[in-house]
């Protein structure tokens, strides 16, 4: 345990440097030249040669890069050429609006995802396997900027229960606490007696997060009905049936249990997955999170926004996978590498 | 097919070395069991009718896919002659969807042949010589799946330059790792099997063992893969197109199509609704066919 976990540390490391390398050289893909961009056609080969100087683009790019990666050992992402604002700051800023959204939206997933998944398993070959089976293809299945469109028509627009985008009402100001805004809004019913704040921020989050709950959603179910159906066939279990166990405590306490294995690590995984792809997601519902923002440097090819915004992010990634790793070699005994 | 003065010996029923020729009766019990599975015949029924649909598009669709007729936006499905309604711009949607199928359908095409080249060549290369080669070739496989892929995409596209041609080399890009850990480790298993060994010590080169001995045997591992990879380069190439950077306008590219509409849900559901739909039904096909190829051409990688 001890040794597996040190090599499987040791090994983030050049993963994380392999990354930052990755996303720096892939700039240099791009067409054109930042300061020319940035300074429009029209600009004097002048301006353009005093912003590349002011940015350190004049160097050769072996400096660029040891610069850069300097900087970001320091936690320093730069400056974003289009605001000035430093890339790291407006990144923590964000951050929290989109782990707010993935951890309501994987918790939504865990749970139904659980039960559909327990369910098929223990109703094999029935009409609600089939229907679960069916239902999580359809849900890997489904483009989620659509879904999210279809919920705003359906919900927002049709039904007027939630609101169409956002984070709270346009006329609030959150005071922020931990930054996610259920919480905050929670704090604030006993700091002001005021419920507003909360039930605004459990509205809007209501939409987005089941839209990105969906192909998590559909995965989980599938992973548990297949760890189920593994366990149930075991003969522990029809042990425990023929003590006379009720059929609840064998199928939760006795196969669940020990299928549960699986079902955390996929947990973890989509997290990841979430936390990573919540561009789409952010962008319909106007959730001012990470992904929103990367997406707008992208279109504004505000560079160093995104080398920084992609790294940060892939490091998150990075970082979840390895707590899924570790908790699942705790957890399973049978892992010494 | 490399040749060699091999060829004959080889061949011979006495070495029994390359991979035997397909068995027929293999295939057709194959099919039968495939043909019990009710979600993979459906998942096969919808990809044929896409294709259909996507072949005879100037046949089948009512009008112009491009044609603007501005007195006609946003017409209500079944008004005034367009089946499923019209767009902003007076574009029949029905003709949209069943030009938009050839869209897709080709970037899947395109961007899986770019993953299974490359991630063939390094998972053949990584798996059949081993050694530092393949600590490199995984190393930098691993990297590559450190990324969420989706956003590996968005910045691969993004910084290339918004086009459906960038993002199909993205979408091929971000499909490498799978398809090359798929391959990789099938050669591993099937590199050490006596056959292998026989053919090897008869001096088959190593081009020949890996093209005609363990390739041909890594088949259905890669078919299974490429089929799921399609589905997903399906919906990828829309969200890039949703976002912008894939298809322009006014190419009729499904995800492009919901991206327009996007601006007139309060009052016209049906022009993001049904090329929507169309995302749906071509991804699940590939989805469920490629579930049930799995459990009938690889046993192994059941869930």
């Amino acid at each position: 345990m001890g040794r597996y976990l040190t090599k499987r540390l040791l090994l983030v490391v050049p993963t994380i440097l392999g990354v930052v390398t990755l996303v720096f050289f892939l700039r240099f893909l791009a067409p054109g030249d930042p300061a020319r961009l940035m300074l429009g056609e029209r600009a004097t080969p002048d301006a353009v040669k005093v912003l590349r100087a002011d940015w350190g683009l004049d160097r050769p790019k072996l400096d660029q890069y040891l610069i850069y990666m300097g900087k970001v050992l320091r936690l320093d992402l730069g400056r974003s050429y289009k605001t000035g604002d430093p890339v790291a700051r407006e990144i923590l800023t964000r951050f929290p609006a989109t782990v707010e959204l993935s951890v309501v939206s994987i918790v939504i997933a865990a749970i139904l995802g659980i039960l559909a998944g327990v369910v098929a398993a223990t109703r094999r070959n029935t009409i609600a396997d089939f229907v679960a089976m069916v239902g999580s293809l359809v849900g890997v299945s489904m483009p989620v900027f659509w879904l999210g469109l279809v919920l705003i028509i359906v919900f927002a627009v049709r039904l007027n229960l939630f609101p169409t985008g956002g984070r709270l009402d346009e006329r609030m100001l959150m005071e922020r606490i931990t930054g996610f805004y259920v919480i905050d809004g929670f704090i604030r019913i006993f700091k002001e007696h005021d419920f507003s704040y909360f039930f605004s921020a459990l509205k809007h989050i209501v939409l987005p997060s089941l839209a990105l709950a969906t192909l998590p959603l559909a995965v989980i179910a599938r992973v548990t009905r297949a760890a189920m159906l593994e366990i149930l066939g075991q003969d522990y279990i029809r042990t425990a049936r023929a003590k006379g166990l009720p059929e609840r405590t064998v199928i939760w306490s006795h196969a669940f249990r020990n299928a549960l294995l699986p079902v955390i690590t996929i947990i973890g995984i989509e997290f990841g997955y979430n936390l990573a792809g919540a561009v789409l997601t952010e962008t319909i519902f106007a959730w001012p999170g990470l992904g929103n923002w990367l997406y707008n440097a992208v279109l504004a090819r505000d560079y160093l926004s995104v080398q920084g915004g992609v790294t940060f992010v892939s490091i998150a990634f990075i970082l979840i996978n390895l707590l899924v790793d570790v908790i699942y070699a705790y957890v399973n005994p049978r892992i010494r590498y | 097919m490399p040749t060699s003065t091999l060829e004959s010996v080889t061949s011979a029923p006495a070495a029994n070395g390359s991979a035997p020729p397909p068995d027929v009766s293999l295939l057709h019990e194959q099919w039968l069991q495939f043909r019990k599975s009710k979600s993979a015949l459906l998942g096969l029924l919808l990809i044929v009718t896409f294709s259909l649909l996507a072949l005879f598009a100037p046949v089948l669709a009512p009008g112009d896919p491009l044609l603007q007729h501005l007195p006609a936006s946003l017409t209500r499905p079944l008004h005034g002659g367009y089946l499923l309604g019209s767009d902003d711009l007076g574009r029949d949607i029905l003709s949209r969807i069943l030009f938009g199928s050839r869209i897709s359908l080709m970037v899947g095409a395109i961007s899986v042949s770019i993953s299974v080249v490359a991630g063939g060549v390094v998972g053949l290369v990584a798996g059949y010589f081993g050694g530092a080669l393949d600590l490199l070739a995984m190393r930098f496989i691993d990297l590559m799946m450190a990324f969420p892929s989706i956003l590996l995409a968005i910045v691969i596209c993004a910084t290339l330059g918004p086009s459906l041609q960038n993002a199909m080399i993205a979408i091929g890009v971000i499909g490498i790792p799978s398809i090359a850990r798929v391959i990789r480790a099938s050669v591993l298993a099937e590199k050490e099997l006596d056959y292998v060994t026989a053919e090897r010590s008869l001096g088959a080169s190593h081009l020949r063992l890996i093209f005609s001995a363990i390739l041909p045997n890594c088949v259905a591992p890669i078919i299974v893969q490429s089929t799921l990879a399609y589905a997903g380069a399906i919906i990828s190439a829309a969200a890039l197109s949703f976002l912008g950077l894939g298809a322009q306008p006014p190419a009729p590219e499904w995800g492009a199509m919901v991206s327009s509409g996007k601006e007139y849900i309060s009052t016209a559901w049906w022009v993001i609704t049904f090329p929507g739909l169309a995302i749906l039904l071509a991804v699940l096909g590939f989805n469920l066919l490629g579930d049930g190829l799995r459990d009938v051409l690889d046993p192994r990688m059941k869930e």
